[in-house]
């Protein structure tokens, strides 16, 4: 079995920001299938798709989200206390091409709540790894302690320069070298991300987003525009063919 | 023990539950989480004689207690589906209804051709799909065109042919007795009601195709009243779906006049549901003493 569902119980609660929450949920079944970069399809109870969201943390018998308030399904898992139930329909997607890479110096790139998902697999290049991390304003930073725990020499870039560097976590990018990209984000930052890495010929994977239903690659709602090798283009899917993608084969 | 077989159109079904067309895809995703013989059949994806890429997206929108699509029927046409999905999929104990799509009335024609000396076991006319200009939804929406699609397909088609009907309609029962006189062995309803969402803040419509079909339990009472009115009117069966999400909804198809049911966007909230609802119309059938499922159909004592 490569998913399945599993009724999991709130371990933890804690709120990062105003807007951010991160929860601890026992997932035993789950938890030892799951690798960095997949996510989770979250039900809400009440609503009639279930809501996205990526595994920031694999714990052997546990799972670590991070959710920010966005919409009334976002709100009601930010309400979700110890003890009480959560669905999950997990682990999917492909996760990150780690394998190969972990000799090398990765650095992570996150915008906001793109930060979450790079987590997991900046463990895997033991200390040979950056993050660059950006975010509006100070009041929205998160993950930076966890990504300096994992190893990583962290950096960040503010909108507002209430924190770290005043600009964009590009700005930043163009500083340091590195062997191989793992981004996450907003859409104008993954396209920033992919074309420094371009010019510099080196490897790039980027953790796409778009609407869900069924989370498996059975309703086809989630396409994203994808390049053949001949140059032409074709749909393919977040939750099955991504949501981790080479930079090179997205339309972005 | 009640007895959950059910036959539509000479074909014997395990059960009265069927996976609704673009919901449970070609049945490889959920495959993995039971064996696709616990369920009566599956209606795939629908499918074109040539490989369709879809629409652009976004092609989901959240609605209460529903959603909004417009894939736009991609698929990896008709000769991929009988080369690659189709000899898994009839190993895998369960009916195997092809869901059809075409422009024009030589394409719907020609598909039909193509399966006849296939292991479907259905075929489902899909006249209804409403996110495509040529999805075949002009053949759908009046009696005279869902006749005269059906008449041409019917000539060419030697498999049980279902005509599957869109809700987009003045009056649903007259379009599926036009696919009852025109040879059609099934209709199935209702396919998804047109809509639309609007983000306020972009002033933008959700969908990049702007509109999209409407499905889930917002649509069920809707698709209740459409199958009650239409089995009422024709004496070929009725397999209803809109909705569905659990044994209660199940039951209350069947009794509206359902001969089986469609179970769609339930699969999306759990992928579970089909299992859960056949267990519970199992259970309501042996409390109650019915002794088969097929006894439910048309059991409603209108005031
Ligand atoms: C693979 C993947 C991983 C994600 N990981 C995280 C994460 O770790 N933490 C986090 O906070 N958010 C994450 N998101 C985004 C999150 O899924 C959306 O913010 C959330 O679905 C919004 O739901 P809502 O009900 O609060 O908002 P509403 O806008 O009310 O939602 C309405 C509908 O739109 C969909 N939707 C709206 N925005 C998005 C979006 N950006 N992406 C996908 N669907 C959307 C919802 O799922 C829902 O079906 C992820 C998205 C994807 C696709
Ligand atoms: C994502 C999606 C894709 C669909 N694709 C098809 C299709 O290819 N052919 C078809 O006849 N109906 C299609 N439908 C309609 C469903 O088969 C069904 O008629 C409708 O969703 C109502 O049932 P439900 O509320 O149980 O989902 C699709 C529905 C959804 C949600
Ligand atoms: S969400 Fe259904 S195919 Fe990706």
């Amino acid at each position: 079995m490569k998913y399945d569902t599993e009724v999991c119980r709130i371990l933890e609660r804690r709120q990062l920001t105003p807007d951010t929450f991160r929860l601890r949920v026992s997932a035993p079944k789950l938890a030892p299938m799951a690798k960095p970069g997949q996510f989770a399809q979250v039900l809400v109870p009440g609503m009639a798709l279930r809501r996205p969201i990526s595994i920031c943390k694999i714990e052997p018998e546990a799972l670590c989200f991070v959710v920010q308030v966005r919409g009334e399904g976002t709100r009601r898992l930010s309400l979700l206390q110890p003890q009480d139930q959560v669905d999950l329909l997990a682990p999917l997607g492909n996760g990150f091409p780690l394998a190969g890479d972990s000799g090398r110096h990765a650095v992570f790139v996150g915008g906001g709540i793109g930060v979450p998902p790079l987590l997991g697999a900046a463990a895997a290049f033991s200390g040979r790894c950056s993050a660059v991390l950006g975010f509006r304003s100070a009041s929205a930073v998160i993950l930076t302690d966890e990504f300096a725990h994992a190893g990583c020499q962290v950096q960040v870039a503010t909108d507002d320069g209430s924190f770290g560097v005043h600009g964009l976590v590009t700005d930043i990018l163009k500083t340091i070298s590195f062997d191989v990209c793992y981004a996450c984000g907003p859409l104008p930052m993954l396209r920033a991300v992919a074309a420094l890495c371009r010019e510099r010929k080196t490897p790039c994977w980027i953790s796409m987003e778009q609407r869900m239903a069924c989370g498996i690659g059975a309703c086809l709602g989630c396409a994203v525009e994808l390049c053949r090798a001949d140059g032409s283009h074709y749909y393919g899917h977040v939750c099955k063919d991504g949501p981790v993608f080479s930079a090179d084969q997205v339309v972005l | 023990m009640a007895d959950m077989q059910v036959k539509i159109a000479g074909v014997p079904f395990a059960n009265p539950l069927i996976g609704a067309s673009g919901t449970v895809g070609f049945g490889r995703e959920y495959a993995e989480f039971y064996p696709l013989s616990r369920l009566g059949g599956i209606s795939c994806k629908g499918i074109t004689l040539q490989e369709r890429p879809g629409n652009p997206p976004p092609r989901i929108a959240e609605t209460p207690a529903g959603m909004l699509n417009s894939v736009g029927l991609q698929n990896p046409g008709v000769e991929h589906f009988v080369a690659e999905d189709l000899p898994w999929l009839k190993q895998q104990g369960t009916v195997v209804i092809a869901n059809i799509a075409g422009s024009t009335p030589e394409d719907y024609c020609a598909m039909a051709e193509r399966l006849n000396s296939t292991a479907v076991d259905m075929v489902e006319l899909n006249i209804s799909c409403p996110n495509v200009k040529q999805g075949g939804v002009q053949f759908g929406v009046t009696c005279q065109g869902v006749e005269s699609i059906t008449a041409k397909v019917r000539k060419h088609c030697t498999k049980p042919l279902m005509v599957k009907l869109s809700p987009n309609v003045a009056d649903i029962a007259e379009n599926a007795a036009a696919a009852e006189a025109a040879g059609a062995d099934a209709v199935s309803l209702i396919n998804t009601l047109t809509g639309m969402r609007i983000d306020i803040h972009t002033r933008r419509p959700i969908l990049k195709n702007n509109t999209g079909g409407l499905s889930g339990p917002a649509v069920f009472p809707v698709a209740v009243r459409m199958v009650w009115q239409a089995a009422q009117r024709v004496k070929i069966p009725v397999v209803g779906l809109g909705g569905i999400s659990s044994w209660q909804d199940a039951v209350e198809m069947m009794l509206a006049g359902a001969s089986a049911f469609q179970v769609g966007t339930a699969f999306f909230t759990d992928p579970y549901a089909p299992v859960k609802i056949l267990k519970g119309l199992e259970k309501y059938l042996n409390t109650n003493h019915i002794k088969s499922a097929a006894k439910l159909t048309g059991g409603v004592r209108p005031w």
